[in-house]
């Protein structure tokens, strides 16, 4: 199936404008239409050609463990709003072209112009809910861009966040409403949700669901309380506001309560909610378009007030009101677009947009004032044309309505109110900018627009007049169809017709046409009487809200994050300590079932030793050398520790890893200062020594309940495959370089990387390389000690060999690459460190990052090999080998994987300390030598 | 044993978060690297306390568990990489900003006597 298509034509085409705009103007607005041309044609032929059925769809899966499929839908509700969507947009093309200034780049324009109509077709066809939330959320994205295109303009920038904070705000609550329908019906399939009006009704997550989808809705449709965001967007290009602010994205949230009407309607909850909301809206808009002065903001207001009209009819919510409804989409798609269109003309001819400035332009621009008009009566909902038909229909219902019992009259009455109002301001507008005598000339003097930007509102004034006059047309099959997948159950009749006998309805009308003109006479006084009230502007507050809101994450980050390390670890110790406790609690007692082992000496004087050196290190923290000393005996005594409960390739690493780790430390203290001040008080230390005894009192707990309890293992697994599924005799090697080795491939990757980050800190570092110790005394002469030298130079290749014994065996014997990488590098830096950094880097001369990547690299690809016989990555397999002399040797693929280890350890470890250590040479610069 | 292993652990902890409480880089990679002692103490045990017992298969009837082991074995690895990261920055904010203070103060109160030199 090809509807994907759709969407995807749309989004290539947001590429298209970069790259024609080298052809000129003209090009790039032709070049942009193609895509959305051609996407209007796909929908056409598809609606048309296809065969009865309802719905077309097509889905592909995505994420299915959340429910995320890439699920389109085609039909008749699609259908309407991809009209609307595809062929207003290509009549904004071609205004833009014509509307943008030599000034504005037309790319960006257009680039985000068609990402927004991509994200509409995305909303109108998808047919996954979490799908069509993404492009929701695309919407106010692209919207965003698109407001705040004159980003120099701080209104346009305000308004633009403004629009975002709102629309994206109700996003979040549209989100949290489509995962409670999720977790309700138990997926997010639009079709099967719509199936499932009744669980969902009965479900008591209802409520919920309600207000936060309407929540969404609400805002995206700037109903009343969140209507304050669109007037401001009117800080965006006129093409934008006819666009977006008209006709397409101020309808999605219309969209959306249509799409989900067969689920979530039909409760008194979803009709007070909505019928009311959107009655409100439409008064409240109505009367401050009456009241505004500027074009684009009596429009703003005026199209809060028909989304309101729209709204109040969903939520009526009986067939003949959807009928409406949809028939109202479209006609205030039709005459607010123009209306739109023709103020951008305005503007662009005269400089201004202030009514009060405006004045007699049917002199000089008599076409525009004459589409201008039409468009106008049209939205005052006068009859011969479309807008008064919608209307009318629109009175009708509420003069049927019954849904709020005894207070019903309610509904007809603020619907009048409304029409009235909206008489009134379509009058003013026609009349102030067109035929009243103006006050002042305005800033540039005015003459017809070039025709090609005028096409588009000629084409839509004249689909005005023909849908007024034979409103039948667009009833089969558009909104027939639109009804059929709105509605839940059966269809029903109707008939579309400009003159339905008098009735009630009528009668309603032309009360409200007399009353308006009567209010539009008395627009002076009502003016007089608005004066009285402090003006309120919508930007003032949310900047307040927002300035204030900003304020107190100020002060809230400003509070937790000092930049004092002492404070953060202080805070981590307290948590964890106060958890470790709430745990410790727990436990019925400390000592469990399992008996100790008996005590013996060599064991205690390690203990002791351990205690010392760790207490020491502590509390001669101030005397940096001396606690680093006692730090290495900790580190010592810790590998004897492992060698005397079995673990012999612990004691071997933690060994090697601890005359690595001092070298580290010992070059790294030449660089800092040799003392610590005294600079914690009394209070200060009497803190954290309770804390690190607290802290340290836990973990002893915790370590001697375990080790005193039954231990339940899976080593038993490893224990008995590390030879015929391994085949090697040392588990712990097994374990690393086969059963764990993806985990063992991560971390040295992880070496690896913080090699390099290594490199790059030392990168230009400069120090302060102090010339002497810190008693004072001058560093000794003999930098390279005759013995040392020799003993290094005749130990090396000794250490290569015993490094190169020790990673063949570690299959079977306690070894393999990890120490064996550790011992050559080992080797390598005694070398560096008797004979100095400059001889040896003269006879190692090449660099150790390279040497670490590959590593990293051969295990990679050790794992990556696997792949070709078909094994899963890091399958390791083995054999027996006899060779003549030797014998029988057995050679695992592991072995490969373990040679990565060895090169990535000596890699990183001397990329950290060659690095270090070079600059320490005489030719860096320093204080003396700069 | 088991009693004394843990109250050094605890020791070998609680030294290493006092030297981590410090307001000095240097005292603060030595107490990390202090910690990660006591740390791979900690999982090593988690295996038990076993004597005479390598996991090498073939070699005894009762073996210690591997498991910890290798945990622990890539564990030091890992610490030396992150002591030496640690430390390294703390060299680089001494060169960039000229302190070794990481106690949220910016101006530092240098040693009088380093000035000197």
């Amino acid at each position: 199936m090809t509807l994907p298509w759709i969407p995807l034509l749309t989004f290539l085409g947001v590429f298209v404008p970069a790259l024609a705009i080298r052809g000129g103007r003209t090009v790039c607005a032709l070049a942009t239409a193609v895509a959305p041309a051609i996407a209007l044609g796909l929908v056409l032929f598809f609606y048309l050609g296809h065969d009865g059925e309802e719905v077309m769809r097509t889905s592909f899966q995505w994420l299915p463990s959340l429910g995320l499929e890439v699920a389109f839908r085609l039909d008749g509700l699609s259908l309407l709003f991809l009209l609307l969507i595809l062929g207003i947009g290509l009549l904004i093309i071609l205004y833009t072209r014509y509307y943008l200034s030599e000034k504005d780049s037309m790319s960006r324009f257009y680039a985000f112009l068609i990402l927004f109509m991509t994200s509409m077709v995305g909303i109108v066809m998808s047919d996954n809910l979490l799908l069509m939330w993404g492009f929701w959320e695309l919407t106010s994205i692209s919207s965003f861009l698109l407001i705040s295109f004159w980003s120099h303009e701080t209104t346009a920038r305000k308004g633009a966040r403004m629009a975002m904070t709102v629309t994206g705000a109700g996003g979040l609550a549209l989100l949290a409403g489509i995962m409670l329908i999720g977790k309700v019906t138990g997926t997010y399939d639009i079709g099967t949700v719509l199936e499932s009006h009744d669980l969902i009704t009965a479900s008591p997550l209802y409520p919920a669901i309600v207000v936060l989808v309407l929540l969404g809705a609400f805002t995206k449709s700037a109903q009343f309380p969140f209507h304050f965001w669109l007037p401001h967007a009117m800080a965006a290009p006129t093409p934008v506001s006819a666009y977006l602010h008209s006709a397409t994205m101020v309808k999605a949230g219309i969209f959306l309560m249509l799409r989900l009407h067969p689920a979530l309607s039909g409760t008194e909850l979803w009709t007070v909610i909505v019928t009311l909301t959107g009655l409100v809206t439409l008064v409240y808009g109505a009367w401050f378009a009456f009241l505004k002065t500027d074009l684009k903001g009596i429009l703003a207001f005026s199209t809060i007030s028909h989304l309101g009209l729209i709204t109040s009819l969903l939520g009526l919510g009986n067939s003949q009101a959807l009928i409406a409804a949809l028939f109202h989409i479209i006609n205030h798609a039709l005459f607010k677009a123009s209306l739109f269109m023709a103020a951008g003309i305005v503007d662009h001819e005269t400089g201004s947009r202030d009514v009060r400035k405006l004045g007699g332009l049917y002199r000089l621009m008599p076409i525009t004032t004459a589409l201008t008009c039409i468009a106008t009566i049209s939205m005052a909902g006068v009859p011969p044309l479309n807008g008064f038909i919608s209307k009318e229909m629109f009175f009708t219902e509420a003069l049927a309505s019954q849904q709020f019992g005894g207070l019903s009259w309610i509904v007809p009455l603020l619907a009048g109110l409304g029409g009235l109002l909206s008489v009134a301001y379509s009058l003013r507008l026609a009349y102030a900018t067109f035929f009243r005598r103006p006050r002042q000339e305005p800033p540039k003097t005015p003459h017809e627009p070039p025709w090609p930007m005028r096409f588009p509102i000629e084409l839509l004034v004249v689909l005005c007049i023909i849908v007024g006059l034979v409103p039948t047309l667009p009833q089969t099959p558009i909104l027939e169809d639109a009804v059929r997948v709105t509605m839940s159950g059966e269809m029903p009749e109707f008939h579309l017709a400009l003159w339905h006998g008098i009735n009630p309805a009528l009668l309603l009308s032309m009360a409200v046409i007399a009353a308006g003109i009567v209010l539009h006479l008395l627009h002076r006084h009502m003016m007089r009487f608005n004066r009285q009230f402090r003006p309120q502007d919508a930007r003032y507050i949310f900047e307040a809200f927002v300035q204030r809101l900003v304020g107190l994450c100020q002060r809230l980050t400003d509070r937790l994050e000092n930049g004092s390390l002492q404070r953060y670890m202080f805070l981590l110790m307290a948590v964890s300590v106060l958890a470790m406790a709430l745990g410790l609690a727990d436990l019925d007692t400390l000592t469990g079932n399992l008996g100790q082992q008996p005590l013996d000496p060599i064991v205690a004087m390690g203990a002791a030793l351990l205690i010392m050196g760790g207490v020491l290190t502590a509390a001669l923290h101030r005397y940096r050398l001396i606690s680093l000393l006692m730090l290495s005996v900790v580190g010592l005594v810790v590998s004897l520790t492992f060698a005397r409960f079995s673990a012999p390739d612990l004691a071997l690493t933690q060994l090697s890893v601890e005359v690595v780790t001092m070298i580290l430390l010992m070059l790294a203290l030449f660089f800092l200062p040799q003392k610590t001040p005294k600079e914690s008080g009394g209070a200060r230390v009497v803190r954290d020594v309770l804390i690190a005894t607290g802290f340290g009192g836990a973990v002893a707990s915790l370590n001697f309940a375990v080790l005193t309890r039954d231990l339940d293992s899976i080593s038993e697994f490893f224990i008995r495959q590390s030879v015929p599924g391994g085949g090697g005799h040392n588990v712990v090697n097994v374990i690393l370089v086969d059963f764990r080795g993806f985990d063992t491939l991560g971390e040295i990757t992880v070496l690896a990387i913080a090699g390099l980050a290594i490199f790059k800190l030392l990168n230009r570092l400069r120090l302060f390389m102090p010339a002497t110790d810190m008693e004072g005394r001058l560093w000794s002469d003999d930098r390279h000690p005759t013995l040392l030298m020799v003993v290094s130079q005749t130990l090396l290749p000794l250490a290569l060999l015993v490094s190169f014994f020790i990673f063949l065996r570690g299959h079977n014997q306690p070894g393999g690459g990890f120490i064996a990488g550790l011992i050559t590098a080992v080797a390598l830096i005694l070398l560096y460190m008797s004979r100095g950094v400059e001889w040896a880097q003269q006879r190692l001369d090449f660099q150790f990052q390279p040497i670490a990547i590959a590593g990293v690299a051969l295990s990679t690809f050790t794992g990556l090999c696997s792949w070709l016989f078909g094994y899963p990555f890091l399958t390791s397999t083995f054999d027996h080998f006899h060779l003549p002399l030797i014998g029988d040797i057995e050679l695992a693929s592991a072995l490969i994987f373990d040679g990565g280890i060895y090169l990535a350890v000596v890699g990183a470890t001397l990329m950290i300390l060659a690095n270090l250590g070079k600059l320490t040479t005489a030719h860096r610069p320093n204080k003396d030598n700069p | 044993m088991e009693a004394l292993y843990a109250i050094t652990t605890g020791i070998l902890t609680a030294s290493g978060i006092y030297l981590t409480l410090r307001g000095r880089t240097f005292p603060v990679v030595v107490g990390l690297t202090l910690l990660s002692y006591a740390v791979n103490l900690f999982l090593f045990s988690m295996g038990g306390l076993t004597t005479h017992g390598a996991a090498l298969v073939g070699t005894t009837e009762h073996y210690a568990d591997p498991l910890p082991q290798a945990l622990v074995l890539t564990a030091i690895v890992i610490g030396f990489a992150m002591t030496a990261f640690a430390i390294i920055l703390a060299m680089r904010s001494r060169g960039d900003l000229g302190s070794d203070s990481v106690d949220g103060n910016r101006t530092d109160r240098e040693d009088p006597r380093e000035n000197k030199a």
